[in-house]
């Protein structure tokens, strides 16, 4: 569905601010991959994003969606697949237009804009169902600017929006960063919601772990504009919050090891926040795996304290 | 007195058709653009232009309204596919617009005196007894004109800016990264929002030319000043609740605008200050939200305890 080929994107090219963002990203999702992707501030996980969303040319490498190539694409042509969610609630909607306007912009992503008038009464009907659906009593405000919404609102309207047109691809940057924590949660609830209802791919970018952990199917963690860990889950059931580290590893983990997927994001996390010490306990190898970073598990499991890993996995993990 | 009024109501019909060109960049695309100095002058010239050719003068009208869209799409282009900031786009056409205008004219200032104007046509409104008498004959065909064409480009914007094109622009101005996430080509819209702009402009500056019987150079310096005191006036005095009601309160701006000046004149200010008085006002109109958040310390401080601020947002 999604096709990142050793992408590299530097800003600033030639300046005393050069800073390469991205470093030979490698990223493939299949069709219906819930993908999570955390990272610390300035791993490049939102210039991965908006690459892929064409707000940024890419230096080399190519990003297909869909099979189809779009590198080349300007941001507005890539629209009508994809569905986005920005971090700021300002971000995703127009304040000075209605509720339904909005909606009305979002319904024709991707297609011809005519003289046609720009709502129509059956529209109404069905964005009356689908804001509903949000639970906020936001159907029954379609004539209210935007702009009077709350943050929470906003979000989940944009939300709303990025899946009104279903996307090949959801994009979604730190969408609940800037909502207060029950807030935050509400829109993540939705989120989860229409992911599995829609089966939609999507790349969320999150900066909670727990709930990287919690959501999704596949975990990837950026560091310093490259891939420094991918986790495929191997979920046996959905809310499962267990995801062991076959990939990363290469090889089963051994049951009684604390081996799941939080275990391994405490440790790099730690690592990346320069709290662990580095050297020893693995190696970088994102040349030939791909990004993915091999890691002896029970050398790094015994660099752990027992408490670490279970204050770092969450309830029943 | 009501000469005077009625004199004031005249032009701010016809500086509204300009008034309505600058809110649509200045309010829906969030720019200024200074094309329309250059632009107001130009329909003027050229609508001078081609009557004094002997072209009809409503085709004379259609050809100045033509050329204003010409320089809006000068200066979109060289915003948008040049990245040439807005600010410095607009000069740049004006600027530009100057020197064509002058060929356009051959000369400073072109009569169009004894010739047949848009306004001819409503001549016999002016030889009613009712308003010859009243004296006011001479500004009764260009009202009834005014009142023609104000109400019907209001219409049409009115619905234009409802279809989808019209949202697009809208949004785009709005917030012009919610849009291209939603696959609006921006650029484009700017460029139409700036063509259908300045076809305002340089009717308006066709009409006024018109009106006045002359074509002038200098017709364009500080109008885009006027415009904005007009829009300004037009939202504290008139609301900007629906976008229609917004539409109706930037005629009535205009027309304020007029009114206004026709006061400070009548109370004997020199017509040569009459800019400075109006870039005064604007300044202070366009800097009340800042004067409010200055004073809002003040006023709180008074009500007593800061309510607790919230940084995050909540549902
Ligand atoms: N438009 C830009 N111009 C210059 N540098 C940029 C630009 N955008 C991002 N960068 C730089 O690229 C690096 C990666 O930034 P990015 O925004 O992708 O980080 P992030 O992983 O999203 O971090 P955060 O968690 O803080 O959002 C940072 O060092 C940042 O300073
Ligand atoms: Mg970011």
């Amino acid at each position: 569905m999604l096709a990142v080929n050793g992408v590299f994107k530097t800003f600033n090219r030639g300046t005393v601010n050069e800073k390469t963002a991205l470093h030979n990203v490698n990223l493939h999702l299949k069709e219906g991959d819930f993908v999570t992707l955390i990272g610390g501030n300035g791993a490049g996980k939102s210039t991965l994003l908006n690459c892929i969303a064409g707000l940024h040319e890419v230096d080399s490498g190519s990003i297909l969606i869909d099979g189809k190539d779009v590198t080349k694409l300007p941001e507005h042509k890539r629209a009508g697949i994809l569905g986005r969610v920005f971090q700021d609630p300002m971000e995703g909607t127009a304040a000075n237009m209605w509720l339904e306007e909005n909606m009305a912009l979002a319904f024709r992503r991707g297609q011809r804009r005519t003289l046609k008038w720009g709502i129509s009464g059956k529209e109404r009907e069905l964005y009356r169902t689908l804001l509903s659906r949000l639970e906020l009593g936001l159907e029954n405000r379609l004539n209210v600017k935007v702009g009077m919404l709350s943050g929470g609102q906003r979000q989940a309207v944009t939300l709303l929006m990025a899946i009104l047109k279903r996307p090949k691809l959801l994009l979604l940057d730190e969408h609940t960063a800037a909502l207060d924590p029950k807030t935050a949660a509400k829109v993540l609830a939705l989120t989860e919601k229409f992911i599995g209802q829609e089966k939609l791919t999507t790349l969320m970018v999150i900066h909670n772990m727990r709930d990287a952990i919690r959501f999704g199917n596949r975990l990837i963690m950026m560091h310093e504009g490259r891939i420094l860990l991918d986790i495929e889950g191997e979920a046996p059931s959905k809310s499962s919050p267990l995801r062991t580290c076959y990939s990363v590893s290469g090889r089963p983990a051994e049951p009684n090891l604390p081996m799941t997927a939080s275990f391994c994001l405490e440790f790099f996390s730690r690592k990346t926040a320069g709290l662990f010490p580095s050297g020893g306990a693995g190696q970088k190898d994102d040349n030939q795996g791909k990004g993915k970073y091999c890691l002896p598990l029970p050398a790094c499991a015994a660099m752990f304290h027992q408490s670490d890993c279970d204050k770092a996995a969450p309830a029943g993990g | 007195m009501l000469q005077i009024l009625l004199a004031a109501v005249m032009l701010g019909l016809l500086w509204a058709v300009m008034t309505i060109g600058v809110y649509l960049t200045f309010r829906i695309l969030g720019m200024a653009d200074l094309t329309v100095e250059g632009t107001i002058a130009m329909g003027a010239a050229i609508a001078a232009r081609a009557i004094i050719g002997g072209i009809n003068p409503y085709a004379a009208t259609l050809l100045a309204i033509l050329g204003g869209m010409a320089a809006g799409l000068v200066t979109g282009l060289l915003h948008t596919k040049l990245k040439i900031p807005a600010l410095l786009s607009g000069i740049l056409t004006m600027i530009a617009l100057y020197s064509i205008n002058l060929r356009i004219l051959g000369k400073a200032i072109l009569s169009l005196l004894r010739l047949e104007t848009v306004y001819t046509v409503f001549g016999g409104l002016s030889q009613i007894p009712f308003f010859a008498d009243a004296g006011i004959g001479h500004l009764v065909p260009v009202i009834a004109l005014g009142l023609l064409c104000v109400p019907a480009i209001i219409c049409i914007l009115y619905w234009f800016f409802r279809t989808e094109i019209g949202c697009a622009i809208r949004a785009t101005g709005d917030n012009p990264q919610m849009s291209r996430a939603q696959g609006i080509n921006t650029g484009n819209m700017i460029m139409l929002g700036l063509v259908i702009s300045n076809g305002l402009v340089a009717l308006s500056g066709a009409l006024i030319a018109q009106q006045q019987s002359f074509a002038d150079i200098q017709m364009g310096i500080g109008s885009i000043v006027i415009g904005l005191a007009s829009v300004i006036i037009g939202e504290v005095l008139f609301g900007k609740n629906s976008f229609f009601s917004r539409l109706v309160s930037l005629v009535l701006g205009a027309i304020t605008y007029r009114v206004i000046i026709a006061f400070v004149l009548e109370l004997g200010m020199p017509a040569n200050d009459l800019k400075l008085f109006t870039a005064i006002t604007v300044a202070l109109a366009l800097s009340l939200p800042e004067l409010k958040s200055y004073l809002r310390p003040v006023v709180t401080g008074l009500k007593g305890g800061a309510k607790n601020a919230r940084g995050k947002w909540s549902l």
